[in-house]
Parts: structure tokens; C-alpha cells; sequence
């Protein structure tokens, strides 16, 4: 069993408008997968499917190759994009309650809790209310209650908001190490920078449908736009000339005097051996080196021009 | 099922721990004695002493008119005219104006001119004091002794029996059907202060977001149900222990009063009843009983069926509670805040009131074609039966009783069942209005 999670031709219709136009996804066990898309593209509502707070018009959702069962709510840890917890309640008292929901014995749940606590250096909140606590310490509560089962699924919505970037690196330093352990995780964001730097595979949602799936290397493959960079010593104009057999220039810049840096486009029968061919008798090569295009303009070169089709 | 439990222990735990459910429950019942003899006192106590100027056209007839415990009457010469003119300005309360032709032959009626109205007991004690004159001078005038008049005069109050299939005859008073009423009260403030609270619970997970987080671990209705029920069991908790304190007070009190109560202490007592009876013109009823003689055998608190008020009461205030708090439930998962509750709450409530109304009216009329629909729809019927069974029900309406019974159960299965609908759309919709007509969508199709 390859994919902890798969969802197939998953629907969903609420009173007016198609929130889910038969998406399917696939989640390789032990992966940082990251559903990504616009507000309102319909990812809290398939995370909502797979946390079985709401059904699916159609379609199914299989976890561990299983139909979604009641058992499985415990495998499954889910924060939410819009937190909260009781303000009235006791913190420890409240991190019991939400643990035993979760099918956590008691004492189980108040050793682990004590663990995480310390881990945090936060026991001595175990008995303030939570009206008491700062929103970043209800944050950190929250992350607690979140994964202090130890779930095999752990779904994950835009959870760095509201952490300051000491919380942050804290938060995804836990994510990793869980992630090393083996616990997969799904993290639905539109902050592009930190999918890229923990994400391996993704899947894209805009207007109800998946539009773009795969790891991360591959669909930046598919999004290469064959541009490279080259870094040499010589005259642009000599460079620029021995280009001619069909790569264009892009951009360049004058690092030094006579040390630049261009972009250039290489044309698909082309290569960028064809190239280096053409200009090393004209300049020196310090480097070369392709430009793959980030996920922020994957994201917005992708749900543009969906948007242009829809 | 465990995970049901722990959602009830919850709301039932953080709720009986605070602070004013603890106040409340101790103070509750003296609280409510304190008000209802707070209500009864200034109903019953007049405004202040009266200073009545009489204006005797038959002087000196009326001039033997006796003061009052709270009211004293002055005489004038004056006629009618001259004594309102100086009446604004005067220390008079009020001016009675006797007619040159109450002599109680022809037809004519005393006037009383007042600046505040004086209670009706004042005015109902001048009549009598009046009336007394009118009667010596008939005495007088017809040749009566007085002893003669005392022996023929009569006043007498029906005795009221209630006539059953067993062949017993069982007295109907209306001091029974206050007790009916009281529980009825009870229940109605129950619904109301524990369903408003189920709905506050709901709005408050659904504002502090935390809703998103449980339902990912229970079902949408084993949270709304463990609300429901955890919240049922802190008013019951209320309610007995309201009931051991209450019982603990009239014990102790029976107890006391039973050791105080002496042969001497008895005859002076009913010498002082006896005078009281005849300054007040009143002769004493065979079944008169003294309400707060708390051991008397034949006294209110020992002549109602304590067992099978309680019984019932708990059971309708389960059925009445479990069909309104299902309501509540889904108006707090409709709104986003407490203030757009009011739109929904209205229809809630309109039931209730008309229940609460109607058990008032049936005080007086406890056996009207209403009481009777009241009692088996179970909208009303937790409040409406109480009142009705108050004054005992006897087999031929035995199954009026189960079939207001069964009808609860299915009507808070009812509402159970479309609260939950609601609910579940509910409580996962945020910044949007909801209208009626949205609501019978997300029962139609959810």
C-alpha cells in the first residue's frame, strides 16, 4: 500500500454552487503533501471530507486502501485553519477532554501531555484558562491537542498564521521530525515559499477542480520554461552574437567588468549543450545552470490560465 | 457511546462547578419564597393610613361610623360642594359622601371621592362599616333584637366534590391547582433557563471556532446530543436538590411546630380565630384550614400526591426540556452570534408562553375543552399537564395521560431529528444570514 490517502472523483454541491467537481487526489504514505489552491477553491472543504465532518455527494475516499469509517477518526489528527478552544476551560483540562475524544486513555493522554508540555516549556499554563493565554500560546495548545495522539494522517490548514518566526521554525521543526518518524502529513497553504521547503508532493485546486498534481520535481519539470543561466567572462555583444543559432537572451547583468550573468531561452530543439558549443570560443564559462520556475509562479502561471479556460 | 458520555460529563462537570450554579442551587428556593411573599405582601398592604372626610347629608346618622385599623373617618358640616373645593389642598386621602336617601329603603349608593385609589380591602371595610349602620337602623325601625338578627343571619361556601369512577368523592380546591400551576412555572422557567443555555453552549463553540476540532473527532449529533443531555442533567441536579432542601425545611418545620403545639397554645389560638371571625362579620366553615398550620393533616402540603407530582414532573420536564432544547440547539447553530438568535428564538417561545398562559387561566377553569387540547399536544402539554394533574386523574382519564405522554416522546424525537439536521449545516456556516427559507433547504436536503 503505497498511498495512505486516496480520494476518487470526489463531489461535493451545496445549495447553489459545486464546492468539489470530482477531485481525486493521491497521498504517498509518509510524504508532506501539499494541497494548495485559492481561497475558496474548495480545499477546506475536501479536508473536511477526509476529517468525515461533512459526506461527499459522490466519490470515495479510501485511507489505508479502507472506505472512511468511524475508526478512523482517531488516525487522523486535523487542525484547522480558524482555531479555537473553550475560553473558560482549563488549559490541561481541556488538552484531556479533546485527547479522550480523540480515544485516548486517560492516562495515556495526561503522560503525553505532560511530555509535550515540558517539551514547550509551558506546564505552568496547565491551569490557566485559555481567555488567560496570548493567541500565539492558544496556538501552541492547539498544535499539542493536535498531534498528541500520534496520528498516522496529520492535516495541517495554513498552520503557521498567527506563530510568530520563533513559533514557526519550532512548529516545523516538529512537522519534520514527525515527518522522519513516519507520520504523513497534509498541508494546505497558499504560502508558496514553505512548500517549497517541505513539500514533496502537491496537488493544486482552483474553481472545485484539481488542475496540477505530482511531487514537486515534476511539476516544476512540466513548468520549465527551458531557460538557463549563464555566468561568463567576455563582451555581452560577443555573447549575444555567438547566441544567434537560436537561443534568445533574456536578461543579463554586469557583475564585474566584463563578468555577466544572462538569462537566456533555449528553443525546444535545441540544447544547452548546442549553446555552450556556439559562445565557448567567444567568452569564458564560469557556469551554467537551469532556471526552474518557483512555486509561486507555477501557482499563479497554473490557476490564471485555468481561469482564462474555465 | 463513550465518546457521548465524555461530552456529557464535560458540559455537566464545567457547568455544576460554577460558582453561580452553586449560589443558585442554595439559594434558589428561599429566593423564590422570598419573592412570592415579596409580591403577596405589596398586593395585599395598602398604599398608607387613610384620613376620610365624611359628608353626612343624613347627619347624625353615619356619625357613629367606627375607624378603621388602617383608615379614620372626620366629619364636616360642609355639603358636598365646599368640601371638594378644599379638598386638593386638604390632608383628606378621600371624602365620603353620604346621600340624604340612604336610609337602605330606596336605591342609593354611597360616594367615595379619593386622590389614590385605596385597596379594595379598604373600601370593601367601609362598606361593611356602612352596611352595619343600615342594619341597626332597619333593626330599629322594624322592631329587630339584634340577638334575633345574629341567629338568623347565614354565610356559607360550597363544598366542591369531585365525583370519579372508583365512587370516591375527592374535594377539588383551587389551592391544588396552584400547586399544579407552581410545577408547571417550574418547568416553564426550566425550559427556558436550560434551553437558552444549550443554545449559548452551541453559538459559543461555533463563535470560538472550536467546533471544527470536535466534529473531526465525534459525530455532529453525538455533540449536539451530549450538549442536550449533559445540560438536562445539571437542571435535574437543580431541581433535587431543590426538592431535598425544600422537604429538609418542611420537616424540620412540622417537627418544631409539633412539639410547640400544646393544648393551651391550641385554645388560644382558635379563641383568637373565633374573634377575628366575628369582627370581621365572618362565620367559619366546617373545612376552614390554616395554610401555614404545616401540621395539620388536612393541610395543602400533606394533600397532594407528592410521588406522582414528582414523577411527572420529571418526566415532562425531561420531554418538555429534550423538545425545546432541540430547538435551541439548532437556533444556535443557525447564527453566527447571540444577538441574530432573537428572529428564531420568537417562534420558539410563543408555544411556551401560550402554555404558560393557559395553565394561568386554568386556575380558576381547571377542566376547560383548552386544558384538555393543551394537555395532549406537546408543545404545552409539559406545563399544561402539571396543572391538570394536580388535581388528581382518575382512571377514565388514563389515557389521556398516555397519549400526552407518547406524544412527547415522539414530538421531541421530532424535533430531535430536524434540530440535527439544522445543526449539522449549522454549525460549519459562518457570515451568512439565515432565513427561513434556507433553514427548510437544509432539512429538505441534508
Amino acid at each position: 500500500m503505497n498511498n495512505i490517502l486516496e480520494t476518487q472523483n470526489v463531489r461535493k454541491e451545496y445549495a447553489g454552487h459545486t464546492a468539489l467537481n470530482g477531485v481525486s487526489i493521491e497521498v504517498p504514505k509518509g510524504s508532506i503533501f501539499g494541497l494548495l489552491g485559492p481561497n475558496g477553491a474548495g480545499k477546506t472543504t475536501l479536508i473536511r471530507i477526509i476529517n468525515q465532518i461533512t459526506m461527499p455527494d459522490s466519490g470515495t475516499v479510501l485511507l489505508n486502501g479502507e472506505q472512511l469509517k468511524e475508526a478512523h477518526r482517531s488516525l487522523i489528527g486535523y487542525l484547522p485553519e480558524e482555531r479555537g478552544l473553550y475560553r473558560k476551560m482549563k488549559v490541561g483540562e481541556q488538552c484531556l477532554y479533546i485527547a479522550q475524544l480523540k480515544g485516548m486513555e486517560y492516562k495515556d493522554a495526561l503522560a503525553k501531555l505532560k511530555f509535550w508540555f515540558e517539551k514547550f516549556e509551558i506546564i505552568q499554563w496547565w491551569d490557566k484558562k485559555v481567555e488567560e493565554l496570548s493567541k500565539g500560546m492558544a496556538q501552541k495548545i492547539q498544535f499539542i491537542v493536535t498531534v498528541l495522539h500520534e496520528p498516522e494522517l496529520l492535516i495541517l490548514d495554513e498552520p503557521f498564521s498567527g506563530f510568530d518566526p520563533i513559533n514557526t521554525n519550532l512548529i516545523k521543526d516538529e512537522i519534520k521530525r514527525m515527518n522522519e518518524e513516519g507520520t504523513t502529513i497534509i498541508f494546505s497553504t497558499h504560502n508558496m515559499s514553505s512548500v517549497e521547503e517541505i513539500c514533496q508532493d502537491i496537488a493544486l485546486i482552483n474553481h472545485s477542480e484539481k488542475i496540477l498534481s505530482g511531487t514537486v520535481r515534476e511539476v516544476k519539470n512540466d513548468f520549465k520554461a527551458n531557460e538557463y543561466q549563464i555566468e561568463f567572462v567576455g563582451g555581452l555583444l560577443k555573447f549575444t552574437n555567438a547566441l544567434w543559432t537560436g537561443a534568445s537572451l533574456i536578461s543579463s547583468q554586469e557583475i564585474e567588468k566584463d563578468h555577466h550573468l544572462a538569462t537566456i531561452k533555449i528553443p525546444d530543439n535545441s540544447s544547452p549543450n548546442d549553446v555552450l558549443t556556439n559562445i565557448l570560443p567567444h567568452v569564458q564559462v564560469r557556469g551554467l545552470k537551469e532556471v526552474l520556475p518557483s512555486m509561486n509562479d507555477i501557482f499563479i502561471q497554473a490557476i490564471s490560465s485555468n481561469t482564462k479556460t474555465a | 457511546m463513550d465518546k457521548i458520555w465524555l461530552i456529557i460529563k464535560r458540559e455537566y462537570l464545567t457547568r455544576v462547578k460554577k460558582k453561580s450554579f452553586i449560589i443558585m442551587t442554595l439559594l434558589g428556593p428561599f429566593l423564590m419564597a422570598l419573592a412570592i411573599a415579596l409580591i403577596t405582601y405589596l398586593g395585599m398592604s395598602d398604599s398608607g393610613p387613610q384620613n376620610i372626610l365624611v359628608v353626612d347629608d343624613m347627619a347624625p346618622v353615619f356619625d357613629r361610623l367606627e375607624d378603621g385599623s388602617n383608615y379614620k373617618f372626620d366629619y364636616s358640616d360642609m355639603d358636598l360642594a365646599d368640601a371638594k373645593k378644599l379638598f386638593s389642598e386638604s390632608e383628606y386621602t378621600a371624602i365620603l359622601w353620604i346621600p340624604e336617601i340612604m336610609d337602605g329603603e330606596r336605591s342609593s349608593r354611597p360616594f367615595l371621592y379619593f386622590k389614590e385609589q385605596p385597596s379594595g380591602r379598604v373600601i370593601r371595610s367601609v362598606e361593611g362599616k356602612i352596611e352595619k349602620v343600615i342594619e341597626e337602623m332597619k333593626m330599629a325601625k322594624y322592631g329587630i333584637a339584634k340577638s334575633d338578627y345574629d341567629k338568623v343571619r347565614t354565610n356559607l361556601t360550597i363544598a366542591t366534590y369531585k365525583f370519579t369512577d372508583e365512587g370516591e368523592e375527592e374535594e377539588v380546591r383551587t389551592e391544588k391547582t396552584l400547586v399544579g400551576f407552581g410545577f408547571g412555572l417550574l418547568i416553564f422557567f426550566f425550559i427556558m433557563m436550560y434551553g437558552i443555555q444549550v443554545m449559548r453552549g452551541v453559538v459559543e463553540e461555533k463563535t470560538n471556532r472550536i467546533i471544527e476540532v470536535i466534529i473531526s473527532s465525534v459525530k455532529p449529533f453525538q455533540l449536539m446530543m451530549g450538549k442536550i443531555l449533559g445540560i438536562a442533567m445539571v437542571g435535574l441536579t437543580q431541581f433535587i436538590l431543590w426538592v431535598i432542601l425544600m422537604f429538609t425545611f418542611v420537616s424540620v418545620t412540622q417537627t418544631v411546630l409539633m412539639s410547640q403545639k400544646d393544648e393551651a397554645m391550641l385554645n388560644q389560638m382558635e379563641q383568637v380565630q373565633t374573634v377575628q371571625q366575628m369582627q370581621s362579620g365572618e362565620i367559619a366553615g366546617a373545612d376552614d384550614f390554616n395554610p401555614f398550620d404545616l401540621t395539620d393533616p388536612d393541610n395543602l402540603i400533606n394533600r397532594i400526591n407528592w410521588p406522582f407530582m414528582i414523577g411527572l414532573f420529571i418526566f415532562y420536564f425531561i420531554g418538555g426540556y429534550l423538545l425545546y432544547a432541540a430547538l435551541f440547539a439548532a437556533i444556535g447553530a443557525a447564527v453566527d452570534n447571540e444577538t441574530d438568535t432573537q428572529q428564531f428564538l420568537f417562534p420558539v417561545m410563543i408555544p411556551l408562553y401560550i402554555a404558560y398562559m393557559l395553565s394561568s387561566l386554568m386556575i380558576e377553569n381547571p377542566e376547560s375543552p383548552a386544558s384538555f387540547w393543551g394537555s395532549i399536544i406537546p408543545f404545552t402539554s409539559p406545563i399544561v399537564m402539571l396543572v391538570r394533574a394536580s388535581m388528581g386523574i382518575d382512571s377514565a382519564e388514563y389515557w389521556q395521560l398516555a397519549l400526552s405522554v407518547i406524544l412527547l416522546i415522539a414530538g421531541f424525537i421530532g424535533t430531535t431529528w430536524i434540530a440535527a439536521k439544522i445543526y449539522r449545516v449549522g454549525i460549519l456556516m459562518y457570515g451568512k444570514k439565515v432565513s427561513y427559507k434556507e433553514l427548510w433547504k437544509w432539512i429538505r436536503f441534508h
